[in-house]
């Protein structure tokens, strides 16, 4: 479960002076939901990610990952979330086997825990063709797949991805969302952020709206419809959005 | 600190960087193949070339010397120049390289010497040009034998003892053992060459570990994992500290053992062979931990700069400068008369350079030791705060 109290996040620039890329957002996410954060570009969803996987701290507020205050225990938090994101690389020199197992290790998995889930990853994923491939020679797809597989290793109840399907292609793309979709039958709590509206509406169980760093809601699909009197959810973010407030 | 992962993301980190074709080529190609080749191609060359200008027979222009045959004639008896006729203008014939070199005989040179006159013999010769410097000394050193023939005999006639131009005679002795002497030698290169190869050897793995990451977007991937930031550092900084130190040991040993090849090849032709190099490996083991905390020191100085760069470029752009501030105090410390005192001891460089210098030749000034190592471990401390400082901040791990 993930649980956001009043999360404020302010940046400093130089030349624009304090920048306010999170405002005061509070939301929940219950486990076997997928909880969609939608936002264009810039509309402090990373953030907001980064900031539930510990790698950026709230400047005011807090949230609990997994039961964990992502200030009091972040080596917790870590230890219980995947994270996935465009910006998550693989190491190039390293093979897929390599990169899973090197991940594995760091969560403090035991070598015979960890070779039995990298086979069941591998043959989940259907990736032992690509078992001793190094990462630079693999495919976008296959580097997806990779990716996941390293996010999976620990088993954890609670999955982020921040926009994973930006810059794939199509067949890329729908491996990482049935992926998503799994995660959510498999009772794990998930987060997703992304601004393709398509993907949402086939994906989340709940939509948060995020805009200018700021929480502009969360319902269903069907209570945003209900709310707006809109039947797409394009329609319905672009009013939300540009409403005055 | 906890040691496990550490150990994993060191173990990583060491297999990903000796897989990059560019860690192998800096850290064991250049030290270990390129550097020692081209310093025996280019020792080899110079003998070469200053063996051939020896042999060569050199062409003089002789000037006057009509009047002095006995002096001409000895000359051209040794057979050890090429004697061209006069001409005006032999200076510009030297400057171009057509002759070697000129010798002004004066005018009744023979005669002048018979009788005891003052007479002066003029060499022309182009000062820096190897071939004409080396048919000078020839031509000074035949005209220097003459000189002393005359001298003998003329003393001869005088009934003069020999012994009444050199009242007494000078002897040089060296009290130094071979060990100081070499230690010396060693001192003043050896200091020099690791810091500069620890340096090199850095640059390279903490560019990569740090801003390169960031650049491949490997770095969000490896913060996701639940290893606390400060074991990040501590095996990444690990990591540079192996290669950095490989890089200078495969670099020392295989241009020390290109030196011994080439003194013992040469050493049949060399006019000051040079004497034996002995080590004392106890000096050696001191020489060691005074510079620990200083590859300690670099490397985490470099993995603090890595990690403050956007990017590579960045980072190269910050490392290039440090490499030559780094030259500065290692060459000043070869210097003569530079010595290490409480001062100097402090500075971070510097005083290891000075240190190790002192412990290769056998002196031990424990004080002054004490000083340089505990400075440098402070030094290293701060640099290894600084690296951690840096992997804590936000705007700087996602700036790029």
């Amino acid at each position: 479960m993930i649980t956001a109290r009043h999360l404020t996040k302010t940046f400093h620039d130089q030349k624009r002076g304090a920048i306010r890329a999170l405002d005061d957002v509070s939301f929940s996410c219950q486990p076997g939901r997928i909880f969609g954060l939608l936002g264009v570009n810039g509309a402090g969803k990373t953030t907001c990610l980064r900031m539930l996987a510990t790698l950026l701290q709230p400047t005011s507020g807090t949230a609990t990952v997994a039961g964990y205050d992502v200030m009091a225990a972040p080596a917790k938090v870590r230890a219980s979330i995947g994270f996935l994101s465009s910006a998550t690389a693989l190491y190039d020199r390293l093979t897929a086997r390599e990169m899973v197992e090197y991940f594995g290790r760091l969560h403090g998995m035991r070598e015979e825990a960890l070779g039995a889930r990298l086979n069941e990853l591998f043959v989940a994923l259907d990736m032992n063709e690509i078992r001793d491939r190094r990462c630079s020679k693999l495919s976008t797809g296959m580097k997806q797949k990779v990716s996941i597989a390293r996010t999976l290793v620990h088993d954890p109840a609670v999955m982020i991805f921040d926009e994973p399907t930006l810059g794939l292609d199509v067949l890329t793309a729908r491996t990482v969302l049935s992926f998503i979709a799994q995660c959510g039958r498999q009772d794990k709590t998930v987060i997703f952020s992304t601004h393709v509206m398509s993907e949402v509406e086939k994906l989340c169980d709940t939509v948060a709206i995020i805009h200018q760093g700021r929480f502009l809601g969360e319902g269903t699909l069907s209570e945003w419809r209900e709310r707006t009197g809109l039947r797409t959810l394009e329609d319905i973010f672009v009013r939300v959005v540009e409403a005055p407030r | 600190m906890n040691l496990r992962p550490i150990a994993i993301v060191y173990a990583k980190e060491l297999r990903d960087l000796l897989r990059d074709r560019r860690t192998l080529i800096s850290m064991v190609v250049v030290p270990v193949i390129v550097l020692p080749a081209i310093m025996i191609s280019l020792s080899f060359a110079a003998t070469k070339i200053v063996g051939q200008a020896r042999q060569e027979i050199p062409k003089i222009m002789l000037l006057g010397g009509a009047d002095s045959p006995r002096t001409v004639d000895a000359l051209r008896a040794l057979h050890a120049f090429q004697f061209v006729p006069s001409q005006a203008d032999f200076t510009n014939l030297i400057s171009d390289k057509k002759i070697r070199a000129a010798l002004e005989i004066p005018p009744r040179f023979d005669e002048a010497v018979e009788k005891g006159e003052p007479a002066v013999i003029r060499i022309y010769t182009y000062a820096g040009e190897m071939k004409s410097v080396l048919a000078a000394e020839t031509l000074e050193q035949v005209l220097r034998q003459k000189r002393e023939t005359i001298v003998s005999r003329r003393m001869a006639e005088r009934h003069v003892a020999k012994e009444l131009l050199t009242p007494f005679s000078i002897e040089k002795t060296n009290v130094a053992s071979p060990k100081k002497v070499s230690g010396n030698l060693i001192g003043m290169i050896l200091p020099y060459m690791v810091i500069i190869m620890c340096l090199t050897g850095a640059i390279y793995p903490a560019v990569d570990l740090t801003a390169g990451e960031k650049e491949r977007g490997t770095m969000e991937t490896l913060l996701c994992s639940p290893v606390a930031r400060t074991d990040l550092v501590a095996a990444k900084g690990l990591v540079v500290l192996t290669v950095s130190l490989a890089t200078a040991f495969l670099s020392v040993s295989a241009n020390g053992l290109a030196v011994v090849v080439f003194s013992k090849v040469t050493s049949h032709a060399a006019k000051n062979p040079l004497p034996p190099m002995t080590l004392d490996p106890s000096s050696l083991v001191a020489v060691c931990v005074v510079m620990a905390p200083l590859a300690i020191f670099l490397s985490a100085a470099m993995l603090a700069i890595g990690l403050f760069a956007r990017g590579s470029k960045e980072a190269n752009s910050y490392m290039q400068p440090m490499l030559i501030l780094a030259i500065v105090p290692a060459v000043a410390a070869a210097l003569p008369g530079v010595e290490l005192n409480y001062g100097l001891a402090f500075i971070p460089i510097l005083n290891v350079s000075l240190a190790s210098k002192e412990i290769l030749t056998g002196t031990f000034h424990w004080n002054y030791l004490a000083v340089v190592f505990f400075s440098m471990c402070a030094y290293a401390v701060a640099a290894a705060g600084a690296a951690v400082a840096m992997f804590k901040r936000e705007t700087v791990l996602f700036r790029t």
